[in-house]
């Protein structure tokens, strides 16, 4: 089978030890997450992860699996490219006097749509958001003008194509269920 | 009237009481004094077991819930008390076994400061267990406690862990009983999805040769009635996997034996024959598949399970009904049409009767030469009308004594199917007999597993639990030298071992023993075990170099069975 990028979205209650609970599962198979994410979502006390990683259908399926089995996880779904928005966020640090020697610098900078977020005498930040690729791309633009001081980029963050918040659909579900039981 | 004000340990008596607990397996320390202090105020509340080992506590805790239904507790202290429990943790979990351990841990001011026997205990036992939780606060106990009881026992059920701080067991709360019976991030009862069971009836409908698989799902379900309905109606045979033996009773007209690399040929050979498997409660473990390139490709496969992460895991399944074989069972048996498969179900005859010629007769029937494991283990069994719990350790112990035991009632075989944990045995023995005080609980081990957890002679002793220890001394680590013999030319690396004076280590605990060697005395020695009262030690020599058989031997397809 091909190994492809996926992207595993996973809620969970927001808990200590949560996170290590669930990168375990990728741990004991030695599958090397690429990126990770995790923050508060859009509900209450519930945290999502982002994760990406390269890997065959059939083992992301099953890890998945595993993950969504945990008592305090919520949710687990993966995705690929195709069936996803994501983005990632990058912050370049460049040599202010390279770039006041070097006009071509502030033109790939207007060019890329980056947005510069400080400059002060020794160095400029630079902000970039999107895909993977133009990201890379922005930088290895910045590392052949001999600016680039620092790099860092964030994981992705991304949300499913299909239009509707499923968890609060599911959490819905199971509040119904409950009463009914009771 | 106000709430009474108590300590942590105080509430954690109270909520263990509260969830019906008549039992508790442990063994004290530092970090966990405080609850062994209030312990001492509830003796007559439920019984107090002294274990010689922690990995005994969860053992025992572990026999006590498969022969019972029941969760099995155990409570130990931080450090090393906790890291004893790890082996039976983690055998628990993949045995679907409920328990909960309770561990002292360090007070919270000194958490992650490398304090005396302090670990990491929640972030070690995450993988192994279904929860597990640091309580901090004495008012946590009684929901920790409540929503362990209720993850460990609900759904596929496994091992919870609590953490218990030092803190939180001194300090003085509020306490009230809390009831947990829903999680809202956790479905252990998933409905079964009406098409697929509709699905799953059309494909048992128009199978000729339709082969149901059952595993210890339909015990810790309770469906054995609804399994025997079930393939009655459908007129479906029947195979067991090693966890799921007593299930189906070995004498159903249906049952057509045991699965696996050292199950019987018949069921073994029709996996590959049939052209539609019915799996129920059972996970397609290795051992039972063998070789899953191979394994039952001509056929449909129909899975039941209460886990959903159990599905197209090892085999890629046709129609999968997520759900509790308990409750998809009656609405499967309500679609399926009266069966008649007779020619069907003979063919497994046909094989079995292979493997009696080959393997059977000799094991059970031999006229000279020394014991043999098989002889011994079906002569306990009838001696105790096939009534008795058989407790196995690991090995050639574990696979002889399933092998040839009978089973007729549930809850009658207790082995460390996917840990495969040696030593399991004699603390899982005596965790089901206190459970089950009105059966009979035969263990069966090794002098190698035997010696792994030996020093819990002294709980038998000091607890007078009536356990009829047989020990099958080959003088090996018999398992490993079978496969050396077989598949490593011979070369006994480590396997040979010399043993102890069991008649005197039996007499040092106070337990009645007896050695028996020759084959006419085998008889009037079982006799006398199961007329003791309490414990006993049947110490039987048995051939030193016999091997399991039939086989499939490591990666072998699962039709593929040798038989010496």
């Amino acid at each position: 089978m091909e190994k492809k990028l996926y992207t595993i979205i996973v809620y969970t209650e927001n808990i200590a030890g949560m996170l290590n609970q669930v990168t375990a599962e990728f741990t004991r198979r030695m599958m090397n997450i690429d990126t990770i994410t995790a923050s508060s979502s859009s509900i209450e006390g519930v945290h999502r992860y982002t994760i990406s990683l390269w890997g065959e259908e059939d083992s992301i399926q099953k890890v998945t699996k595993r993950i969504e089995k945990k008592v305090d996880v919520l949710k687990a779904d993966y995705y690929l490219d195709n069936e996803i928005f994501f983005q990632e966020v990058a912050l370049y640090k460049l040599s202010t006097p390279r770039i006041m020697e070097n006009n071509q610098i502030s033109r790939i900078i207007r060019h890329t749509e980056a947005r510069i977020i400080e400059v002060n005498a020794n160095y400029t930040v630079v902000e970039k958001t999107g895909a993977t690729d133009t990201i890379v791309e922005l930088y290895n633009e910045f590392v052949a003008q001999q600016c680039m001081l620092q790099f860092v980029k964030s994981g992705r963050v991304a949300v499913p194509r299909h239009s509707h918040e499923n968890l609060s659909e599911l959490l819905f579900d199971k509040d119904c269920k409950r009463k009914s039981v009771k | 009237m106000g709430k009474e004000i108590i300590s942590g340990g105080e509430a954690l008596m109270r909520s263990l009481i509260k969830e019906g607990v008549d039992t508790v397996f442990g063994y004290p320390g530092g970090s966990i004094m405080p609850v062994f202090d209030a312990m001492y105020d509830h003796r007559k509340d439920f019984r107090q077991v002294l274990v010689r080992h922690e990995q005994g506590a969860v053992h025992a805790a572990q026999g006590y819930a498969r022969s019972s239904g029941r969760v099995g507790v155990s409570i130990v202290t931080s450090g090393p008390g906790a890291t004893n429990t790890l082996t039976g943790i983690s055998d628990a979990m993949l045995d679907s076994t409920p328990v909960v351990v309770i561990a002292g841990q360090v007070g919270c001011a000194v958490l992650g400061t490398d304090a005396f026997q302090e670990i990491d205990f929640v972030g070690i036992t995450q993988p192994i267990t279904k929860w597990s939780y640091q309580i901090r606060r004495p008012e946590d106990v009684a929901w920790a406690v409540a929503r362990a009881f209720y993850i460990a026992s609900t759904g596929r059920p496994g091992p919870v862990v609590l953490d218990f701080t030092k803190n939180a067991q001194t300090a003085m709360t509020e306490y009230e009983d809390v009831f947990v019976d829903s999680v809202r991030s956790y479905v252990p009862y998933p409905t079964p999805d009406a098409m697929a069971i509709e699905e799953a009836a059309k494909l048992i409908n128009k199978s000729e040769r339709p082969f149901v698989l059952v595993g210890q799902g339909v015990e810790l379900g309770e469906a054995h009635e609804e399994l025997k309905v079930f393939i009655e109606k459908a007129d479906i045979p029947a195979a067991r996997t090693l966890l799921g033996l007593s299930a189906l009773p070995t004498e159903h007209p249906l049952c057509v034996g045991m699965l696996g690399m050292h199950g019987n040929y018949g069921p073994n050979h029709n996996t590959n024959e049939c052209d539609l498997l019915i799996a129920v409660g059972m996970r397609f473990s290795d051992r039972v598949t063998g070789n899953v390139a191979t394994y039952a490709k001509q056929a449909k496969i129909i899975h039941i399970d209460i886990d959903h992460a159990e599905i197209n895991k090892n085999v890629t399944v046709d129609v999968p009904i997520v759900g509790d074989c308990k409750e998809v069972l009656p609405l499967l048996t309500e679609l399926v049409e009266r069966g008649n498969h007779k020619e069907w179900i003979d063919s497994f005859a046909k094989y079995n009767a292979i493997e009696d010629e080959k393997v059977t007769k000799k094991a059970l029937n031999p006229d000279c030469g020394p014991l043999l494991m098989g002889e011994v283990a079906r002569k306990v069994s009838e001696a105790t009308g096939n009534r008795a719990i058989l407790v196995t350790d690991v090995g050639q112990n574990q696979l002889m004594s399933s092998r040839y035991f009978k089973y007729s009632e549930p809850h009658s075989i207790l082995t460390s199917g996917g840990l495969g944990t040696m030593g399991y045995g004699l603390p899982a023995a005596i965790g089901a007999k206190i459970a089950m005080p009105q059966r009979t609980v035969c263990l069966f081990t090794g002098d190698g597993g035997f010696q792994m957890n030996i020093q819990e002679l002294g709980t038998i002793m000091e607890q007078g639990v009536g356990v009829k220890m047989i020990l099958l001394n080959n003088n090996y680590l018999g398992n490993v030298r079978q496969w050396q013999e077989l598949f490593f030319d011979h070369r006994y690396s480590w396997t040979p071992m010399l043993n102890p004076d069991y008649a005197m280590i039996a007499q040092g605990y106070g337990i009645p023993s007896r050695l028996v060697i020759e084959r006419e005395e085998l008889d009037a020695a079982i006799t006398e075990m199961l007329a003791t009262d309490g414990p006993y030690l049947l110490h039987v020599a048995v051939k030193e170099e016999d091997n399991v058989m039939p086989m499939t031997p490591p990666g072998a397809t699962v039709s593929e069975m040798i038989f010496e």
